[in-house]
């Protein structure tokens, strides 16, 4: 049986509590708030933490065969995001590794190419959305990440979901659109979409549960996203399904592309076995899945519900600093010289650490090294090393400092000396953390990051931060 | 296979130093020759009684030309050096060995570094093309890293180690107040500095050592030779260099309260002079205080206080001008300033004037009344867990 292997969820750290940005532009009211990418994340970053939640710990010969990456708001052109995502998953080179990117529809699309594909596939959907201040973008959006691993089931990986079935509705109009290198999507008259919308939605869902021979009734969840919140609202209204699962919109907003993968992520961390899942998605058109899930899903959620991570969510985000972050509010640099991107071809030679995050280990006397060398610094040998994985091996901080004066586009840099658990060490950057609130012995876990962008390179490398969450809840969240 | 050390084999009969600051006015070639004149000028010599010359700057130049140039030197042999904070330490090291083994009579050991022609206030170093993965660390914020560390192990207050650091700064600006070439010639107040903004961790802008433009110079000459110059010549007792395995970031068993490479580099240093008893035989120490806990640490290296009761030393005053061992009577790289290349010939040249009894009174340290014969300098080049490290002791008698 082929269907959903696996899956995992990314919701940065920060949220805008709407109230904030109201209050900041002398507007009342807002309600809730938005998950927010921190400085040091875009699309790619947050697909490689979603994509490794949705790997972990899966067996050797379950790893996928083909990666497609989504999004609206691609960090590169002409280059392709994937390969970035595949080289810190540390996927064989035989591994296919492309972008479906640019359109909101994208990752309905790519969802739907993972799930009919003929090998192992990993799709990961991830959106940084854009918008201007005070803008009903920049309010109601949000930004996730979530991945899922398609292919046959086996012993080690059974099908945690069958796709049973999916239906299209393609329709050319237009009722949101951006023009390349513009942060701002600009839309049509709100009811032109509705109508617009409406019929697509409609058949897609009936053309759906037709296939799969079922009908609204029988349908335990039904999952709608799409940008369009008005038509998104009336097509729940019409479809005849009485659970209807949240919208997040009061908690992370609406992440564009990822939005179907944030949801039916949260759904399945739930879900019982032998339940109809039905997901809409109304992008340019209307794409409906039929989704059954096994009793193989009970054991293999994700690590992290999307839940959870909602409650761990730090909502004392200014406004301000947001907009920093977003390039929409210039600040004064220090008055230090411009920092450097990094190089291609030293890049190329330590891919595996750079993206990887793997040290080395010495055969001899087994100390580890991060990054890897090849003269052990304890007993000397040259060459006797083997390559060690750490990006998912917990750390304990040894020492810290705040650095005041580095360049950052978030100041004040942490900056910690953490000692993994079973060895090694590693002087790095503590992300999303409050800096007054680091003490040595605190627990960090590896997150990838686009440390910085300069020179026109994007910086891609990994921090430390403080494990999210309840760490010894986050461990066993598994229903009995 | 040993290091023997050159004991009593070469001396220093002539040193120069500009006043250290933000000379605005001044060039590189402008500091060189200033330095170098007051070097010949000191021990009676001039170019053509120089056979070789070690150059040492970690950016101001490149090449022996970038001396030769400056000094007009007619076709001699001018090696330009670099080891980071150590720069000028190793320009005199070498030179000494150089007259040492008998390949040159008289050798020049000069050093420079004009740090305010950058545009800004801090250090500026030359990126090498890298993968970007190095953590963006200023130099306060990795030697801070030193304080939670020490902080923890010896179960210090963080308050109370605060108030041992600004002790540290304290002193070097007192001693600075009363040293005419120093960068900062004001006293300081301990509240002010513990008040001022910070930097990185419990590093304030008084912790940190001076950004400052500056060049100092020795003339060294085999020990046998050292009476044509002068009567009071400094004999090389002992001289160690040691680049380190960049192990700490790496190893957990490294814990942030020491600096191995300066342990290894006093042992070397100590044994080749015969020094057994480091705070009791030396007169003075110049010792490498970039940032306060620096200085806190290399107290406890250096074999000046027990491990763990460096801090205790420090607030009982046993470093202070009219301490038990004067650490840093110039002010050090906290008030003197620390043009990278020039700061180890500097150090030396504290040794030169406190030695000889030449510091001005109101610097002058006692200990050499009481009988001590030695000083040290003292250099760390990197970061905690990554560094490399100087240690000479002088003298001013040659040993029987």
């Amino acid at each position: 049986m082929t269907g959903l292997i696996r899956y995992g969820a990314y919701l940065p750290h920060h949220r805008l509590r709407r109230a904030e940005v109201a209050a900041a532009l002398g507007e009342r009211g807002g309600t809730g708030s938005r998950a927010v990418a921190s400085y040091d994340e875009d699309a790619t970053s947050m697909a490689v933490e979603a994509a490794r939640r949705a790997l972990r710990g899966l067996p050797e010969q379950a790893r996928p065969q083909r990666l497609l990456f989504a999004t609206a708001n691609p960090p590169y052109l002409e280059k392709t995001n994937a390969t970035v995502v595949h080289a810190a998953l540390d996927l064989d080179p035989s591994v296919l590794a492309v972008d479906v990117n640019g359109s909101v529809r994208s990752g309905v699309g790519a969802l739907l190419l993972a799930a009919e594909g003929q090998a192992p596939t990993l799709v990961v959907l991830s959106d940084v959305r854009t918008g201007l201040a005070g803008g009903a973008d920049e309010r109601d959006a949000g930004d996730a990440a979530a991945g899922f691993l398609f292919g046959p089931g086996t012993d080690d990986a059974p099908v945690i979901a069958e796709m049973v079935a999916h239906a299209s509705a393609t329709g050319e109009f237009l009722d949101r659109w951006r023009l390349p290198g513009t942060p701002v999507a600009r839309v049509w008259e709100e009811r032109f979409g509705e109508y617009a919308y409406g019929p697509l939605a409609d058949a897609s869902f009936t053309a759906a549960l037709k296939s799969a021979g079922t009908t609204p009734a029988e349908v335990d969840v039904l999952i709608a996203a799409g940008t369009h919140g008005r038509a998104v609202r009336a097509f729940l209204a019409g479809a005849g399904v009485a659970n209807v699962a949240d919208s997040l919109a009061s908690t992370v907003g609406n992440p564009g592309t990822a939005q179907p993968g944030l949801l039916l992520a949260d759904v399945l961390d739930r879900a019982g076995p032998g339940q109809t899942i039905v997901l809409t998605v109304l992008a340019d058109g209307a794409t409906t899945f039929v989704f059954r899930t096994t009793d193989a899903l009970a054991g293999r959620r994700a690590p992290l519900p999307v839940a959870r991570q909602i409650a761990a969510g730090d909502d004392s985000l200014r406004y301000a600093q947001f907009l920093s972050w977003r390039g929409q509010l210039t600040r004064e640099p220090p008055r230090r010289p411009d920092p450097v991107g990094p190089v291609a071809p030293a890049s190329l030679r330590t891919a595996g650490y750079k993206f990887g995050f793997a040290g080395s280990r010495c055969l001899q006397c087994g100390q580890v090294h991060l990054p890897p060398v090849r003269v052990c610094i304890s007993c000397k040998a040259v060459d006797r090393m083997e390559s060690l994985p750490l990006a998912d091996i917990p750390a304990t901080v040894a020492t810290y400092t705040i650095d005041h004066l580095a360049f950052s586009p978030s100041p004040p840099v942490v900056l910690v000396v953490v000692d993994f658990d079973g060895g090694g060490r590693f002087l790095c950057e503590l992300t999303d953390v409050d800096p007054s609130a680091v003490r040595i012995g605190d627990r960090v876990e590896m997150t990838f990051r686009r440390v910085i962008t300069a020179g026109g390179i994007h910086n891609y490398f990994w921090k430390a931060r403080p494990v999210p969450g309840d760490a010894s809840a986050a461990s066993s969240n598994e229903e009995s | 296979m040993a290091s023997n050390g050159i004991r009593d084999r070469a001396a220093i009969v002539g040193m120069g130093c500009t006043n250290f600051g933000e000379h605005w006015d001044l060039s590189t070639d402008d500091l060189l020759i200033e330095s170098s004149q007051a070097a010949m000028a000191s021990a009676g010599v001039g170019p053509d009684d120089i056979d070789a010359y070690w150059f040492g700057t970690m950016g101001s130049g490149i090449s022996g030309l970038a001396l030769s140039r400056a000094l007009r030197l007619e076709n001699k042999p001018v090696t330009r050096l670099e080891n980071m904070c150590a720069t000028g330490s190793e320009a005199l090291r070498n030179a000494c060995y150089a007259v040492a083994s008998g390949a040159f009579d008289v050798a020049m050991a000069i050093g420079v570094e004009k740090l305010k022609d950058s545009g800004f206030s801090g250090l500026v170093s030359n990126t090498v093309p890298s993968d970007g993965t190095a953590a963006q660390a200023t130099a306060p914020a990795r030697f801070s890293l030193l304080g939670p560390a020490y902080a923890k192990k010896y179960g210090v207050d963080e308050a109370e180690l605060k108030d041992v650091l600004t002790r540290i700064a304290w002193k070097n600006h007192y001693n600075g107040a009363r040293n005419s070439r120093a960068q900062f010639r004001k006293e300081v107040s301990k509240d002010a500095i513990a008040r001022a903004a910070p930097i990185a961790g419990m590093l304030g802008v008084f912790d940190c050592s001076g950004v400052s433009d500056g060049s100092a110079a020795a003339i060294v000459v085999r020990a046998e030779d050292a009476g044509r110059y002068t009567d009071s010549p400094l004999y090389v007792k002992g001289l160690s260099f040691v680049a380190g395995p960049a192990r700490g970031n790496m190893d957990p068993a490294y814990d942030y309260t020491t600096f191995p490479e300066v342990v290894a580099a006093a042992t070397d240093a100590y044994r080749q002079a015969g020094v057994t008893d480091p705070r009791a035989q030396l007169a003075m120490a110049e010792v490498h205080d970039c940032f306060t806990p620096t200085e806190l640490v290399l107290m406890e290296d250096l074999g000046f206080a027990e491990r763990g009761f460096g801090w205790k030393e420090v607030l009982a005053g046993t470093y202070d001008l009219e301490g038990e061992l004067p650490v840093n009577p110039d002010g050090g790289l906290k008030a003197f300033g620390h043009p990278i290349g020039a700061s180890g010939l500097r150090m030396m040249f504290e040794c030169w004037l406190q030695l000889r009894g030449e510091a001005p009174e109101a610097r002058r340290i006692k200990s050499i009344e009481a009988g001590r014969k030695l000083a040290l300098t003292h250099n760390l080049g990197g970061h905690p867990g990554e560094c490399v490290s100087f240690v000479s002791v002088v003298g001013y008698e040659p040993d029987a």
